[in-house]
């Protein structure tokens, strides 16, 4: 009840922030979506770590760290602190600028004017709502699931049939709802004052969870040195003999309960035990998957509301920090979870759910005060808000707006509008969750290597001259082929460990996508002179600037 | 400088891949950290510190946007 309680505050600060922001809000749809292009440093920093930073860094962490070991701060920390600020300097800024002098206010808008291409936007918007659906409800779902575990046994005679704990239609009901709040009276700031609190939550805990638990076992180093006594493969990167009998038993087990499970097919399918260590390609090919930050939707939203170019200097500076300080701790506390033992009892069962590992270990080694925090930075490490709004924003203006024509509308209609289109997208997401499509869990995840592959086709916009429409079409149908090839060859996500020649598939999907916008680029009509200067450089005069949006866009077409 | 900056950030990529400590659990830094874990939150701090330096010496002072030079809420709504 304990952890509840404190849920319960957790969501009541969540709303009082979006009340809070709301008191600043200026009413107008350049300040729902982009904060009136007005955002400083900490809180760019803040909103794009919060943002990059999923339910995957505190519970995903820990639980592959128990899985496969150390290397996975490596495999996905210390090269998102490379790659994500790099995406920040190179890109971020870059569209920033772009998008204060042009007047840009979604990705599309970006692309569409870019590529000198009408078509271009309407082939994107369909493959950007479709890899973010997928990755929204997960959040729901294991948002949802998050409540439920913490609420077991609490209402033994409401809800007898879920052992006492609050259903997923509810808690999922509670959560989208919460969050829909203070979107929509809040708009981008609010989740961004949001996202302050929810990072120096989770931060904070993490970091204190470490001490508290190294102190119940006995020291720093007496937990180091339970996991070198029991499973020192989890202590470096390659596999360690002394942990065969242990992979050996655990396949027997997973065997058995793979034969009851096939004869009801009750519950969810068991996992196979996953071999410790970690392959050098697949380490390396892993440092693509950080380049999805230069195509997030919600992301590109989150530059735009930089109030100077400036703003990104602490984000670049401070990103690898903040990275550093989230998972360091859960990485660690992942490894000692699975060898720590509390009055001559394992405090993870034997197979624990690899999803669970931080919450058991939190709940066995601290008390529920430590417990119910925990659960409440789970739920804090979520974009879900990022991603409604950006939603919103994505069919407010690239369909309706864009279609119907912008001056046909006030601004308070557009206002409206979008407040509209984020009250219809979580109503959405919400009927889909109440499905349980456990399988988007294994979808979200390829949904990082799809918008990993449009990376190239980002940065030959910002950088390349020669990129061409033909070739940004080539390059997104490349990515869309080769991912879906890849996708139904894992069995659709199925296969336990889907490496093709020791690689992870983002490697063969952004080099299909990279091939194809070059060679297609290269043997297609270059873009005018205007769009390459618009866009590359040199930059345009001041007295290019002042003329109208329209006036330039309609040279454009001229030229084409 | 700028060269050096690029240089580093290669270079760093390239310590990422550490293939030297990849089956060593010692030595424990700190007592409890094994090396390959500590190395790559050297790692961190590494970049924070390179990118320190690309704010420094790469900054790319010609993308800065006065509001001036900024489209206009008119224009933004496309009525011009």
């Amino acid at each position: 009840m304990t952890a509840m309680w404190i849920i319960i505050g957790y969501l009541i600060v969540l709303l009082a922030l979006g009340f809070a922001s709301n008191r600043v809000f200026r009413g107008t749809s350049l300040d729902f979506f982009l904060a009136s292009r007005g955002v400083g440093p900490f809180m760019l920093l803040m909103s794009l770590f919060g943002t990059t930073m999923t339910a995957f860094a505190m519970v995903g962490s820990s639980g592959e760290a128990s899985q496969r070991g150390i290397g996975v701060y490596g495999l996905m920390a210390s090269s998102s602190g490379i790659i994500h600020a790099l995406c920040f300097f190179l890109v971020g800024m870059k569209l920033w600028s772009l998008g204060k002098r042009y007047g840009y206010l979604t990705q599309i808008e970006f692309f569409r004017d870019r590529f000198e291409s009408e078509g271009l936007g309407l082939l994107l918007f369909p493959v950007l709502v479709l890899m973010l659906v997928p990755y929204l409800i997960s959040g729901v779902l294991g948002l949802g699931a998050c409540i439920s575990g913490v609420t077991q046994g609490a209402f033994p005679d409401t809800f007898p049939t879920t052992n006492g704990a609050v259903p997923a239609w509810i808690s999922e009901g509670i959560i989208v709802g919460v969050v829909l709040v203070y979107v929509f009276i809040g708009g981008v700031r609010g989740t961004m004052w949001v996202n302050l609190f929810q990072n120096i939550l989770f931060m904070t805990l993490g970091i204190v969870t470490m001490f508290v638990i190294a102190d119940r076992l006995g020291g720093w180093s007496g937990a180091t040195q339970m996991v070198r006594e029991n499973r020192p493969s989890l202590l470096k990167r390659t596999f360690d003999p002394v942990d065969q009998p242990k992979i050996e038993a655990a396949h027997h087990r997973y065997e058995v309960r793979l034969e009851k499970w096939k004869e009801n097919k009750a519950g969810p399918k068991p996992k196979a035990p996953v071999k410790p260590g970690i392959g050098q390609l697949e380490f390396l090919t892993y440092l693509l998957i950080p380049f999805s930050v230069a195509t997030f939707p919600h992301l590109f939203q989150y530059y735009l509301t930089a109030k100077s170019a400036k703003s990104f200097k602490l984000s670049v500076v401070g990103h690898p920090i903040c990275i550093l300080l989230t998972w360091l701790p859960c990485v660690v506390l992942g490894v000692w979870a699975t060898s720590a033992v509390l009055d001559g009892k394992p405090v993870l069962p034997p197979d624990a759910d690899p999803n669970k590992v931080l919450a058991m270990a939190v709940k066995n080694l601290t008390g529920p005060i430590l417990g119910g925090f925990m659960a409440a930075s789970v739920l804090a490490t979520n974009s879900l808000d990022a991603q409604f709004l950006v939603l919103g924003n994505m069919f407010t203006n690239d369909i309706v707006a864009h279609y119907l024509g912008k001056d046909r509308f006030t601004d308070r209609q557009l206002l409206t509008l979008g407040r509209l289109f984020v009250v219809g997208i979580v109503i959405v997401t919400y009927v889909i969750s109440l499905s349980e499509p456990r399988g988007v869990f294994k979808l979200g995840t390829w949904c990082f290597a799809g918008f990993a592959s449009l990376a190239p086709l980002t940065l030959a916009a910002l950088y390349w001259k020669r990129a061409t429409k033909l070739g940004a079409f080539a390059s997104v149908l490349a990515a869309g082929g080769v991912w879906f090839w890849m996708f139904r060859d894992s069995n659709y996500g199925e296969a336990e460990s889907y490496l093709p020649w020791g690689m992870h598939p983002v490697a063969i999907v952004v080099a299909s996508s990279t091939l194809a916008l070059i060679l297609v680029s290269l043997v297609t009509r270059p873009p005018s002179a205007a769009t390459v200067s618009k866009f590359i450089g040199p930059r345009p005069s001041l007295g290019v600037h002042s003329v109208p949006l329209r006036t330039l866009a309609g040279g454009m077409s001229g030229a084409r | 400088m700028k060269k050096v900056v690029i240089v580093l950030l290669v270079l760093l990529s390239a310590l990422h891949q550490d293939f030297w400590w990849w089956d060593s659990i010692d030595p424990l830094v700190m007592g409890f950290l094994p090396v390959g874990l500590a190395y790559h939150a050297g790692i961190s701090l590494a970049a924070a510190f390179v990118w320190y330096l690309a704010t420094v010496y790469c900054w790319p002072r010609e993308l800065e946007v006065s509001d001036a030079e900024a489209a206009t809420p008119r224009q933004q709504r496309g009525e011009l």
